[in-house]
């Protein structure tokens, strides 16, 4: 690390201004240039922590077993595409633990959806678990003096701490990395709306009769416009001095690609507009390197028929997993699958501002989904293998590699210098 | 720079081979390690280089630099090297506003049937641009154009003939009549033997430049299946 300082501004994967900048704040935090070099100096911002791997700015996307897989966590200034399961169950979910993280943390949201209007995904968010998370009392009413107290405030006892502040009963939330939540209940709404939220609901931008004449996907246009001004009014923008306190923007994109946004990608297998996505995630990559902001995108991409558009669509994030699940499929009754809700596949983890990739051990993820908690692990270890040969009634392998015997894994994966791209085939059992 | 490529290229900074074209491809992978070697390579031998940043921002280009042992805003600052970054310039044609100054080098985005006139425009004046120098300006070495990558042009609605036009362009400023070299990058999605009708673009491209390349440095994944150790393989 050679900036000593303004570790965020050095490490982050969104560019910093020139090397100039840093120096001209740096000399009017101090009044020489001998100050010793003092960690007190790094702005923290809440919900946040510098990578061990390469010193990025990471934050959590509020499942832990995803932050683990992703390298610790989300990149500061990336994309993070969450190719959308059958019915869209699991996506969702983790499009909502990803904003209600971003609740607890304090950080603001933007949420943009054109099928339910974003309020309807901010009602739905998992309640956190509420012994670390600072709840916000109400603003109370100042009392003119003289007044006489409320007799049910007054304490008889202890009457010599009467007058001392109520204490308010949680630690910091900054001061922890990832939270957990409780699925079955819906985060109370004063939690919620501490949070500053910006929605952006497409048919409130875009009038149908507009949309089909058009050359080109205006609703794209509109939300990247839309994402820029948002960046800017709030302060998000890098180019924006450092001296005040910052904060992350939590940008969740809901269901990209399909066609209430316009695009025909999952409609058609020679779209019109092939490259309006691709081009809009361009745009968003851009915002995002220059700002102090992060994304989540959910994209149907079962949906989507070109697998070729598809490569394009993940190379163009930094961060892609796809999630299968087994409701409704031959699976949910398969032996081997039934401690789990769905297969998860990591298509690409990011290399940012060093060579190489820190490729995830396993290929051959599921998840589950409990109450208290996402987990997602690694579905064939040694110990299951032995006892799914003896369920399927097969002779025990003996190779060393237990993932040969693991269902869904892909043939003649090509995994090279850090792609951790899966391949399309999958063995079907 | 990786002192092992040097050797297996037989090449080092102080003698490489000029006039080259290299094209850097890759399936499945990820060849972009590469495209910082072949900057800091070219970097060190004291070239003019022009460096069109697509796929990521400055930043990144100069940290995995730094690592690697050369500062990229050094080099700029002291007018070797002109670094294009795709991103920065993408908003103000993709976001346009009445204030903004654009280079115009992007304007592919707003109309891709345009082509890639302007960008070839853009590296020509940065080649051309050096020829007449200011007094106490270094000298450097021959230039060197770097594109990393083509596939993202791909990606952004450019026709496959477009690029291909780009590069043959590039070549004949860079390579035949300047006698620089030209390194660019290149990435494909599918199995070789998939007759899947979606990747015909990129296959294009890539025999294309295969066509016009002298060396083809391509990175694939291990035959053998996913492995966490060695990631890849490299053949030419």
């Amino acid at each position: 690390m050679l900036h000593n300082i303004d570790v965020i501004s050095s490490n982050m994967a969104a560019p910093m201004n020139s090397v100039g900048k840093t120096s001209a704040d740096r000399l009017q935090a101090n009044c020489t240039s001998f100050q010793k070099k003092t960690r007190s100096k790094l702005i923290s911002i809440p919900g946040t922590r510098p990578s061990v791997q390469n010193g990025q700015l990471l934050v959590s996307t509020g499942v832990t077993s995803l932050d683990y897989l992703l390298g610790g966590g989300l990149a500061v200034g990336t994309v993070l595409l969450i190719e959308e399961d059958r019915f869209d169950s699991y996506s969702r979910m983790i499009l909502k633990y990803f904003l209600a993280e971003g609740v607890v943390c304090r950080h603001e949201l933007f949420v943009a959806t054109a099928q339910d209007n974003p309020d309807e995904i901010l009602q739905e968010l998992p309640a956190p678990i509420l012994d670390d998370v600072a709840v916000p009392k109400p603003v109370e009413q100042p009392r003119p003096t003289g007044e006489p107290q409320d007799s049910l405030d007054a304490m008889t006892i202890a009457w010599r701490y009467q007058n001392l502040p109520k204490v308010q009963s949680a630690l910091a939330s900054s001061s922890r990395f990832g939270h957990y939540y409780d699925v079955s209940k819906t985060m109370e709404a004063e939690i919620r709306q501490a949070a500053k939220c910006h929605r952006f609901y497409l048919p409130d931008h875009i009038t149908p009769s507009s949309a089909a004449h058009s050359a080109r996907v205006e609703s794209y246009s509109a939300l990247l416009k839309s994402l820029q001004e948002v960046i800017h009014r709030e302060g998000f923008d890098l180019a924006t001095p450092m001296s005040k306190s910052r904060n992350i923007l939590r940008v969740g994109l809901h269901s990209l690609g399909s066609a209430l946004w316009g695009d025909d990608l999952c409609c058609h297998d020679k779209p019109r507009h092939s490259h309006a996505l691709t081009t809009f995630l361009y745009g968003l990559r851009a915002l995002l390197r220059s700002s102090l902001s992060v994304a989540v995108v959910t994209l149907p991409s079962h949906l989507i028929q070109d697998r070729a558009l598809m490569g394009n669509i993940t190379r163009l994030c930094d961060n892609a997993i796809a999630l299968e699940s087994f409701k409704g499929s031959e699976r949910e009754t398969n032996p081997l699958y039934k401690d789990y809700h769905g297969l998860l596949f990591v298509r690409q983890v990011p290399h940012l501002n060093c060579l190489a990739r820190q490729l995830p051990d396993h290929k051959d993820l599921a998840f589950k989904l409990k109450r208290k908690q996402f987990t997602i692990e690694s579905h064939s270890s040694e110990l299951k293998t032995r006892k799914v040969t003896q369920r399927l009634h097969l002779p025990p392998d003996l190779s060393d590699t237990a993932s040969r015997v693991s269902r869904g894994e892909p043939v003649g994966v090509a995994s090279a210098c850090g792609s951790g791209a899966s391949g399309t085939k999958n063995l079907d059992f | 720079m990786f002192t092992e490529l040097n050797s297996i290229l037989n090449t080092s900074p102080d003698s490489f081979t000029q006039g080259e074209f290299i094209l850097v491809s890759d399936r499945q992978s990820d060849a972009s390690f590469l495209i910082h070697h072949f900057l800091s390579f070219y970097l060190r031998a004291r070239c003019k280089v022009c460096f069109l940043g697509l796929a990521q921002s400055f930043c990144h280009y100069g940290a995995v630099s730094q690592r690697l042992g050369v500062s990229l805003t050094q080099a700029k600052e002291k007018g070797q090297l002109v670094f294009f970054e795709g991103l920065k310039e993408c908003l103000s044609v993709l976001l346009p506003k009445e204030n903004n100054a654009e280079s115009g080098a992007m304007n592919f985005l707003r109309d891709p049937p345009v082509g890639l006139r302007s960008l070839y425009e853009f590296v020509r004046s940065s080649m051309i641009g050096s020829g007449s120098m200011e007094e106490g300006a270094e000298q450097w070495g021959p230039n060197v154009l770097l594109v990393d990558d083509l596939s993202v042009l791909l990606s952004l609605g450019v026709d496959v003939g477009a690029v291909l036009d780009f590069s043959h362009y590039c070549r004949a400023l860079v390579c035949s009549q300047m006698q620089g070299n030209m390194v660019m990058l290149v990435r494909c999605n599918k199995e070789e033997d998939d007759d899947d009708d979606g990747d015909e673009g990129s296959e294009v491209l890539l025999k294309g430049l295969i066509h016009q390349c002298n060396l083809n440095l391509h990175v694939q994944g291990l035959p053998t299946g996913y492995c966490k150790d060695i990631h890849g393989q490299v053949c030419d």
